[in-house]
């Protein structure tokens, strides 16, 4: 099954709940990632992407699988943008596609650590296959 | 029966556009009292001015109604207008067709249809309309500046120049402010303290200035024109009119270890001090939390030691009250502190400093006398790292959401300042923009880069760590989408600028309005910018909104401009508009004079004719000069013995049922 790409701007902003019109440029997400030199676009490249509708190039990147999730871009960013979030967006715009999640839910007790936030949990169970 | 005219002002196409002006002019005629109605291109112009003029002969009116913009904007045109022509000034009324109506309508049908309703309320309202007449006050020709920085110094002369008494409140222990902290100013890099030390000195020495120092602002009542203002002198301890300055007794105070306001912290001073050489006035003031004699009672060396017996520990706080015609507000900023912000490791690292830090590192009168050493290890820095808009310009808790506009131009001039002296130092400077409008910013922002190489990178600073007694900044690079590690000796951040803590308490003080980031609201944001909208109070400096000195000093002029205007007039012109008793009515029940705000209700025991019985009463009594008309009394009277004169209830019900027929 081929990936659909026509995926909107309006589309990734509501599944993310992110206003990408909010950045100012500042490049502190970008500035503050541990991922970064894993990604081939990175964290502030989502958020201008996205605005511009250049969708497509994200949700076949290596970055939406390299991102930690770790949340620092979101605890940085001066403008509450929230990048994490766009990414997540992304990976599930991809998953949901895919038809399948790539772990399964009675996989996911054992695996729990209550210090994670939530969102971790379930962007880990929706990128990994094991 | 009122002979009503009705003028209905296009506004070009301001109202024109959204309001069909013909049809308002038109709906009106039939209306109780209406006489005559007609629409115009620009009522407030000349040639508008001279129709109602000449109507108001031609037709006998007895009253006019104006469609047009907001009363904010020109009740005062049209009151004079019709007061040339004969009217009372109060037989006017304005219906709001544009700020209320044509702008915010799209739908040009039911923007006329909304147009019509209010000109039919202004007409209701008209018909019950009676003359009313000001009242008139006396000014105090002595004004009160709150705060002594540069701005407040400027204003303070300003005024004592035209020949009128000023009084500073100043709560630090020395006059000059902020600006005293400066090394050099841009863009022409003068020295700070060479241009502003005499005017401190002027300020001191003028014979019409007084300067309370180490003083607070306590109490404020009254209202333009005759303010009394408490101020609350803080005890220093020490006698001004005997001491010298010389200080003998901070070189024997045993207690060295208090942080130094005046350096930021960066060094240490002696219990009984003077902040800075040319601190005015030079007297000294003891900090009782670390004077030994306060905390123990045992030291008291200084008193010994003084020759001119000027200590004095038992001096109390003393209460002044004063009257004034004018206020003016200056109370000026404080750097934010980034404690909040853990990725830069200011808490953690010393070598992590803020740009006013920044400045008394390289100040010749700061802890290192001009030298430039890092504060961990006092080496000269090889490296040194910028980081601009640190909690400014952002939408998170930890940020204020304007931008504070002063800290790019003094990043580049602490960038260029260490490439001048130091030239073998390293200066990186991280900005999400550079802004440098104003006269000759730009240039010199121009000249850090390519005169003295100064490396201007566009991104932010995502985390700062500490490594072996250095740090490591990682940071963005937009334009080279990289992201970078950077070895740094220093981090310098541009904190962004914050109003004063006392601006909140003082706003309410004043009856002085503030905006959401603490900063006192002009009266209009672009035609009186100086002004607050309490009539008597005037804003100077930063307490109004971020500003480098020149904007500052400038505004400090001219709201002097403004204070000499008023205290320049010997009675004001009271509004008319104010509340009164029914004392038939009234059961003398309190209720009005516990919400007044401005204190205008006294209660007193009257003999009164109530239709024939006579009986001494307790009732309420209005100080019109006082009273503000803001009609909180009235809707508060629970027998309706209060009323607003000009928005009398039966007026203001006659406008609601215009509305709704």
């Amino acid at each position: 099954m081929s990936l659909n790409t026509k995926i909107d701007t309006e589309t990734i902003e509501r599944i993310s709940g992110v206003n990408t019109r909010k950045c100012m440029k500042c490049g502190k997400c970008s500035a503050t990632c541990p991922a970064f030199h894993e990604m081939d676009f990175h964290p502030h490249q989502f958020v201008a992407m996205v605005e511009k509708g250049d969708i497509e190039p994200l949700m076949k990147s290596k970055s939406i699988w390299n991102c930690l999730t770790c949340f620092a871009c979101v605890q940085r960013c001066p403008r509450d943008v929230e990048p994490a979030k766009l990414v997540e967006a992304i990976r599930q715009a991809v998953i949901r596609q895919a038809g399948e999640n790539h772990l399964k839910a009675e996989q996911i007790p054992e695996m729990l650590d209550s210090e994670l936030p939530q969102q971790a949990i379930v962007s880990a169970f929706r990128k990994y296959k094991k | 029966m009122q002979k009503i005219g009705v003028f209905v002002c296009w506004c070009g196409s301001n109202i024109a556009a959204t309001v069909d002006v013909a049809a308002v002019a038109e709906a009106v005629k039939g209306e109780p009292g209406v006489v005559f109605a007609t629409d115009y291109q620009y009522m407030c112009s000349e040639g508008g001015q001279s129709l109602i003029k000449e109507t108001i002969k031609e037709q006998g009116l007895t009253g006019v109604v104006i469609c047009s913009c907001s009363p904010r904007m020109h009740e005062a045109t049209f009151r004079k207008t019709v007061e040339a022509a004969g009217i009372n000034p109060y037989m006017l009324e304005i219906a709001n067709i544009r700020e209320q109506c044509s702008w915010i309508h799209k739908n040009k049908e039911e923007g006329t249809e909304k147009a019509i309703i209010l000109a039919k309320a202004a007409v209701a309202k008209l018909n019950l309309n009676t003359p009313l007449i000001a009242g008139e006050s006396r000014v105090v020709k002595r004004a009160l500046v709150i705060g002594g920085g540069i701005a407040g110094i400027q204003t303070a002369l300003d005024i004592a120049e035209a020949g009128y008494e000023v009084d500073i409140v100043e709560k630090q222990p020395t006059i000059g402010g902020k600006m005293t902290q400066i090394d050099k100013t841009f863009p022409t890099l003068d020295c700070a303290a060479c241009i502003l030390t005499p005017k401190m000195v002027d300020a001191a020495q003028s014979e019409k200035i007084n300067i309370y120092s180490y003083s607070e602002v306590e109490k404020v009542s009254g209202f333009v024109g005759n303010f009394s203002v408490t101020i609350k002198k803080k005890p220093r301890y020490v006698n001004s009119d005997l001491c010298t300055g010389c200080g003998a007794c901070m070189e024997k105070c045993p207690s060295k270890k208090t942080p130094n306001e005046f350096n930021m912290g960066l060094d240490n001073r002696t219990a009984i001090y003077i902040p800075f050489a040319q601190a005015i006035p030079k007297v000294p003031v003891i900090d009782t939390a670390a004077c030994l004699h306060f905390k123990t009672g045992k030291c008291g060396i200084c008193q010994k030691t003084c020759s001119a017996n000027a200590i004095d520990f038992d001096q109390k706080e003393e209460l002044i009250t004063k009257e004034y015609g004018a206020i003016v507000v200056a109370t000026g900023f404080n750097p934010l502190k980034p404690t909040k912000f853990d990725e830069y490791q200011y808490n953690q690292c010393a070598d992590v400093v803020t740009s006013l830090e920044f400045e008394r590192l390289m100040n010749a009168a700061g802890p290192t006398k001009g030298v430039l050493l890092r504060p961990s290890d006092q080496s000269h820095p090889k490296k040194i790292v910028f980081v601009q808009c640190v909690g400014s310009r952002g939408q998170s808790c930890r940020d204020h959401s304007y931008c504070s506009k002063i800290c790019c131009m003094y990043t580049a001039k602490h960038a260029m300042l260490v490439r001048d002296k130091y030239p073998d130092t390293d200066v990186t400077v991280f900005y999400i923009d550079v802004r440098t409008p104003g006269k000759n910013f730009d240039e010199f922002y121009r000249r850090a880069v390519e005169e003295y190489g100064v490396h201007y990178i566009k991104g932010m600073v995502g985390k700062v760590e500490q490594v072996d007694g250095s740090l490591k900044v990682q940071a963005s690079d937009l334009l080279s989408n990289d992201q970078m590690v950077l070895d740094a000796d220093m981090v310098v951040l541009a904190t962004a600028v914050e109003p004063d803590p006392t601006a909140k308490s003082l706003a309410t003080m004043l009856t002085a309005s503030i905006d959401t980031n603490n900063f006192f609201t002009e009266a209009h944001p672009k035609l009186r910018p100086v002004e607050s909208p309490t009539a008597g109070v005037y804003l100077s400096g930063v307490c109004q909104g971020p500003k480098d000195i020149p904007e500052t000093v400038a505004q400090g002029s001219a709201c002097a401009a403004k204070v000499i205007g008023l205290l320049a007039k010997d009675k004001l012109l009271s509004n008319p508009c104010v509340a009164h008793s029914d004392e038939l009515l009234c059961n003398g029940c309190s209720t009005c004079a516990n919400v007044c705000a401005y204190g205008a209700i006294d209660y007193v025991d009257k003999e009164v004719n109530d239709h024939g019985k006579r009986e001494v009463r307790h009732i309420a009594v209005v100080n019109e000069a006082v009273c503000q008309g803001c009609g909180a009394c009235t809707v508060t009277c629970p027998s309706g013995a209060m009323d607003l004169k000009g928005f009398a209830n039966r007026q203001i019900m006659a406008e609601v049922d215009a509305i709704c027929k």
